[in-house]
């Protein structure tokens, strides 16, 4: 097999508690040695309820904020390990789209200035040629290019979520990290978003780490997915043979809760009880364990951290699974 | 400047008191730097032996103990009192937004430098600290007094714009600029700072009202604008004597402070609650 174009080893972000005043208490274990590896053109989607760390797997990875501990690698560089004046030149190939379309554009900057930005700080075209670029760029995302002068506020979500898809691609990246880019929109727009991703990946091969939580949108977008839960990945496999065949009780639940299209489907709907626990404070054994369905979930659960192993097209961190149900 | 900084300032027109500050000061400035064209030419000789003369035709304002014109010296006084207050507070702001922006920005060891070192400057009253300044540098030119007054008018500044800063800087479009790749310098001066011109402003607006003040009372003092060189303040001091006798020498330079101040203040503070209106 040939190097993946990115590739995360045993990433791991703890945050500790900082400060004159701020009492011993033990770090939040937001990720806790997550690997994976996305291949040129492919889209890997990271899915996990809210607070499972998936948003801090994507910003470390982007060194948008230090890494407790692991490696990344990058077309087979080691990204951790550069300096400040390498790193920002480096950051032209990885970028990243953000979930809130209102927090995500400067409210000061018209949207061609936003776009131009990256193309100015690598100097990707003379000055005199980044308008055409920026009007290329709208057009590419199905905007007006004569938006460019006009200021974040005069337009709607789906709008600046394009906007800002135009501005990571203005500096001709090879990965884009989408930080739940499409769950802050009404839902016909999400699928036209959906969709202009998915063209731009056909046109110009970029890949994708797909942050999500709802599995409806990564069914449509993502080639392989991986399912977080409290820091870790409990499963990751194909897309099709994941969310076909769950082996993991927590995949299972997650499936069971996206709404289907036709009322008159019965099927049975499997209810966590409880919250997900404090990462700060993780179950003993499997983490999901104080919340487990699985019939068969026994005193092993509660002591030994199951790994990632095989399962047929998937690998599944779970003691029992590949058993009934 | 950007749109929303024009918005913002046409909100505050809104309201009437801000409305109001706004004219004053709008008149205040077209007369103090048109009228000298108008007005008797104040380096005319006076009569020395003509004394204080009160208010009526040719010096509507009287004149003072040497018989100069009272309304021109306001005038000529109101050119050096606002250019002082506007360059002072320019320079104020200027050194307020970069601090506070570093040390919202970096955090930190240096974070904790600048702002125990506002903490502290806070703690000294700023006249108690322009004495001091005043004491070590005697004849003063009017460019230091400037240079003084701005260089001692930014804490309260720098910790506006940290407050705003560290609350920006976790936005999605500050860390979106990281990932293009761009340098600190870029991200304070093109991401932050900008962001932070509304709060920035108001503390102008309502630092020029201060400087006046400020300068005003070093001047009575006769340790701000030197005379023959005329200011408000000066003007005050030149007529403590003549108090009973010749009220007017006084009356009027108080009054151009006092009107001054209170349209500055009516101008910020509707500023303040076009910016923020909970705090209106």
């Amino acid at each position: 097999m040939s190097t993946p174009l990115l590739e995360v080893r045993d990433l791991v972000k703890h945050y500790k508690a900082t400060g004159f005043l701020a009492r011993k208490s033990p770090p939040v274990r937001a990720v806790d040695g997550v690997s994976f590896t996305v291949g040129k053109g492919e889209t890997l989607g990271l899915v996990g309820e809210s607070g499972c760390g998936k948003s801090t797997v994507g910003r470390t990875i982007l060194r948008l904020q230090d890494a407790t501990a692991g490696s990344v690698a990058f077309e087979g560089k080691d990204f951790f390990a550069l300096q400040a004046a390498a790193l920002r030149q480096a950051r032209q190939r990885l970028q990243i789209i953000f979930q809130d379309p209102y927090s995500s554009l400067n409210p000061r900057m018209t949207i061609g200035d936003a776009i131009a930005e990256g193309m100015e700080i690598h100097r990707l075209a003379p000055r005199g040629e980044i308008p055409a670029r920026v009007a290329r760029l709208l057009e590419e995302v199905g905007l007006d290019p004569d938006y460019s002068t006009r200021y974040p506020h005069e337009f709607s979500g789906g709008q600046r979520q394009r906007i800002g898809i135009a501005r990571a691609l203005a500096v001709e990246p090879a990965f884009i990290v989408c930080d739940e880019p499409v769950s802050a929109l009404d839902v016909s727009v999400q699928a036209q978003v959906l969709n202009l991703l998915a063209d731009l990946q056909a046109r110009r091969g970029i890949s994708y780490l797909f942050i999500a939580h709802d599995l409806a949108v990564v069914r449509q977008i993502a080639h392989r997915v991986a399912v977080m839960y409290l820091g870790r990945i409990v499963e990751t496999g194909p897309t099709e043979d994941v969310l076909a065949r769950p082996a993991h009780p927590y995949t299972k639940a997650l499936l069971s809760a996206v709404p289907v299209p036709d009322p008159n489907t019965q099927r049975l709907r499997i209810v966590l009880p409880g919250d997900p626990p404090s990462p700060s404070n993780p179950p003993s054994g499997c983490a999901f364990h104080p919340r487990c369905p699985h019939p068969a979930k026994d005193a092993r659960c509660t002591t030994e951290r199951p790994l990632l192993h095989q399962i047929g097209a998937a690998q599944v961190a779970c003691h029992h699974a590949g058993t009934a149900p | 400047m950007t749109g929303s900084l024009w918005r913002l300032m046409l909100r505050a027109l809104t309201s009437p008191s801000g409305r109001l500050g706004a004219v004053i000061i709008a008149l205040l400035t077209l007369f103090v730097f048109v009228a000298p064209w108008l007005l008797p030419d104040p380096s005319a000789m006076p009569d020395l032996m003509a004394g204080a003369v009160p208010p009526g035709a040719g010096h509507p304002f009287g004149t003072d103990q040497l018989n100069r014109d009272v309304l021109s010296r306001v005038v000529s006084g109101g050119q050096i009192s606002l250019s002082v207050a506007g360059l002072a507070v320019l320079l104020a702001v200027t050194l307020g937004a970069l601090v506070g922006g570093l040390a919202g920005f970096y955090g930190g060891w240096l974070d904790s430098a600048l702002m125990r070192m506002v903490d502290g400057a806070l703690a000294i009253p700023r006249l108690f600290l322009l004495l001091l300044l005043v004491a070590v540098w005697e004849q003063m030119p009017l460019g230091a007094l400037v240079l003084v007054l701005g260089a001692t008018g930014w804490f309260a500044t720098s910790r506006i714009v940290r407050g705003e800063v560290l609350r920006l800087r976790e936005a999605e479009f500050v860390l979106a600029a990281t990932a293009l790749g761009a340098g600190p310098g870029r991200i304070i001066l093109r991401h932050l700072l900008p962001n932070v011109a509304g709060p920035i402003l108001v503390a102008a607006t309502l630092g020029v009202g201060d400087v006046i003040l400020l300068e005003a009372g070093l001047s009575y003092l006769g340790i701000g604008v030197r005379p023959p060189t005329p200011s408000w303040g000066g003007m005050i001091l030149d007529a403590r004597p003549l108090l009973t006798t010749a009220p007017w020498t006084s009356i009027f330079p108080g009054l151009a402070i006092a009107t001054t101040v209170l349209a500055v203040n009516l101008l910020g503070d509707a500023l303040r609650g076009a910016l923020d209106p909970r705090s209106a």
